[in-house]
């Protein structure tokens, strides 16, 4: 029963994939790259091509978990004007567009000044499923915590391979939706080489916690997926997508979406473990 | 009034603690341990003093500035962290985190910096205790700032121009902390400020808080007694923890924050952070910081490079909450009247970070009244700053200066 609860809508979404025998695919793109309609478009390319959750970004002055792919792509959504109240207009057009769960991925501080409790009411009334927040840790996240509680929202912290197992327990147990886990140490960006670090950590998660576990940074195609969807519950792609859409638009990002969607179809996998 | 903030999580009131990738917790919670126990062992401390007496030259001169004093209607003293080697205070936060760097057996620092000052430091005590160095600019600094670059290159140092965001210091930390997350089982970060995640704003803290303690004692020994004010510039604030630390408990010793009022506060083109009163998230503490409505860092605007940054540390915003310290803007143009000022009446061209708190001085100096004293802390020297100057003054060319 705790386990139903604890799932939230990312991971229910992501049980279901595990149920069909292979990994989710969580599909990241920022809010207002390249214009506020493209993002739109780009994001329904995404559930289109077959995406199980989508990870909108809100675009942030000072991103310091990103590499330059998702830095250029904010900067000109930023330059072209996108705000907060932006990013919530298109959780809800999506939110009409399917049913596939929206979370946002943010920075901290623009939920901060938007005001906690203001936007979990705000973002749970337009649909929106939860947060993913790169830069808040439970430890200072009490408002959030409480926040996310009250309007039954996903709340996706990060966990890295360089997190004690201490620091695993206490991060799994906040969460709800899911668990990223970080591949490698560094910052969003496609990378030629499967990280080496990403299988032992998600055994370390997966010894904590019966949550889903997602895993991100660094993957690019439906090959590197398939590789990742063998040892994880969800493949996580950002920077990829976000250079298909300013590459190739909507069509780029579908395309590339069916790519990482074959890959995680792959090698048929056990129903995960309970 | 307490001196033993932060809280075990950093935490300075509700300012202050760590809003930081996972990826950086265990490693700042292992920076913690490392810092708490070099600062309890005396061979560390030992070495630590000893480097700033034979390599920095400290204790710095507290200078009783007389000529300034009868410009000021108030006695003025100034703290001569101009004389320190490589010419300001951040050398003092540089060698102690350096000598922290090896003792936790680093072989890589990195480093950020705006105007160069801080990169400066850094690379110096890379080059003086052997480690590799790696300093972040931002593209538009790299060119209003080439001089220091050339310094930094001279001493080793690798200089990476940092070519996102809005291209200045906050853009060259962002950089600094994306190397530092895929870096940090080798390298440590120097951070030039008293602000970011902790435990950043108290170790910084501790290794410049020289400044004050020495001040105080160079005070007693000269007034017989302490001032009746202390006065320093705030950028991120680290000259300003350095001087106010020694001096919080002392309940009738004023501080005052001097802060970069740019073309003037109500204009919006400033940098007075603590002036401007919102509370935000930015490097990793919950401070004051420029914001729009949306939480999107403002761009600041500053004379001075070194005081040119939309945040502050967290002590300082705890400082001012609480009251114990209070903060106010200087323009531009009184920065550099006070710099004028000093160098015709001292012979002494300060840094324009340290010309505002100058500045600052003279109006507490009318406010306080002829028998007041008032400690400044000179916090760089100006010789980095002489084609702004030359600029402004319309000096070694033919037109008309701003004078």
């Amino acid at each position: 029963m705790s386990e139903l609860v604890a799932l939230g809508k990312a991971g229910a979404a992501i049980r279901t994939a595990n149920d069909a025998g292979r990994a989710a695919v969580i599909g990241y793109l920022p809010a207002g790259f390249p214009t506020y309609d493209g993002a739109l478009d780009g994001l329904k390319a995404l559930v289109d091509g077959g995406a199980d959750v989508i990870e909108l970004g809100l675009p942030y002055s000072d991103p310091v978990m990103d590499g330059v792919t998702i830095q250029r792509a904010t900067e000109i959504a930023l330059a072209g004007g996108v705000r907060t109240r932006d990013v919530l207009s298109t959780v809800e057009k999506l939110a009409a567009y399917s049913d596939v769960p929206v979370l946002v991925m943010t920075y901290w501080n623009p939920i901060e000044r938007y005001g906690v409790d203001r936007f979990a009411a705000d973002f749970a009334g337009v649909g929106g499923a939860g947060l993913i927040t790169p830069d808040l840790i439970p430890d200072e996240g009490a408002e959030w915590i409480a926040a996310a509680d009250k309007n039954e929202l996903d709340k996706v912290f990060l966990v890295s391979p360089s997190s004690t197992d201490a620091r695993i327990a206490m991060t799994t147990a906040a969460c709800r939706g899911f668990v990223y886990a970080t591949a490698v140490m560094g910052v969003t960006g496609a990378r030629d080489k499967p990280s080496e670090l990403a299988a032992p950590l998600v055994a370390r998660v997966k010894a904590a916690t019966e949550l889903p576990v997602g895993v991100g940074l660094g993957i690019s195609n439906g090959d590197q997926a398939a590789g990742v969807a063998a040892f994880a519950d969800a493949v996580i792609v950002g920077a990829a997508l976000v250079r298909a859409l300013g590459d190739g638009g909507a069509a780029g990002v579908r395309a590339l979406t069916e790519d990482l969607a074959e890959g995680v179809r792959r090698e048929p996998r056990a129903p995960a473990e309970r | 009034m307490s001196t033993v903030l932060p809280d075990q999580f950093g935490h300075f009131g509700r300012f202050g603690g760590r809003f930081m990738p996972e990826a950086l917790i265990a490693p700042l919670d292992e920076l913690t341990q490392a810092w708490r126990e070099a600062m309890a062992d005396p061979e560390f401390t030992g070495e630590f003093e000893r480097m700033l007496r034979e390599y920095i030259g400290a204790p710095s001169l507290l200078y009783d500035a007389t000529r300034l004093s009868d410009a000021a209607g108030a006695r003025i003293l100034l703290k001569r962290e101009d004389l320190n080697h490589t010419g300001a205070h951040k050398i003092r936060n540089a060698i102690g985190q350096a000598l922290l760097t090896k003792r936790m057996g680093k072989p890589r620092v990195i480093a950020e910096t705006g105007a160069g000052q801080h990169g400066v430091a850094t690379a110096t005590a890379c080059a003086y205790l052997g480690l590799e160095c790696v300093v972040y600019m931002g593209e538009v600094d790299t060119e209003r700032q080439a001089l220091n670059v050339a310094r930094m290159r001279l001493l080793g140092a690798e200089v990476i121009s940092v070519k996102t965001g809005s291209r200045t210091l906050k853009d060259a930390i962002n950089e600094a902390l994306r190397d530092w997350v895929a870096s940090v089982d080798k390298t440590h970060y120097i951070l030039g400020t008293a602000a970011g995640s902790h435990p950043f704003p108290a170790m910084v803290r501790d290794f410049v808080r020289g400044i004050g303690d020495e001040a105080r004692e160079q005070s007693l020994e000269l007034l017989g007694k302490l001032p009746d004010a202390a006065v320093a510039s705030v950028g991120g604030g680290s000259n300003a923890i350095g001087l106010f630390t020694a001096f919080i408990p002392d309940e009738s010793v004023k501080l005052y924050g001097i802060e970069p009022g740019g073309e003037g506060f109500e204009t919006g083109r400033h940098a007075a952070t603590i002036t401007a009163g919102q509370v935000g998230v930015l490097h990793g503490a919950r401070s004051f910081l420029l914001q729009d409505e949306d939480g999107q860092t403002i761009e600041s605007h500053s004379i001075s490079a070194g005081l040119d940054y939309p945040g502050v540390g967290p002590e300082h915003a705890w400082l001012a909450e609480t009251g114990r310290a209070s903060y106010r803007p200087i323009t531009d143009a009184e920065a550099m009247d006070a710099f004028q000022l000093l160098s015709r009446t001292e012979g002494i061209i300060p840094a324009i970070e340290s010309a505002h708190a100058v500045a600052g001085a003279l109006d507490i100096a009318r406010e306080l009244g002829p028998e007041a004293t008032i400690l400044v802390n000179l916090s760089g020297r100006g010789d980095k700053d002489m084609d702004t100057a030359a600029t402004w003054f319309g000096l070694g060319n033919k037109e008309a200066g701003r004078e």
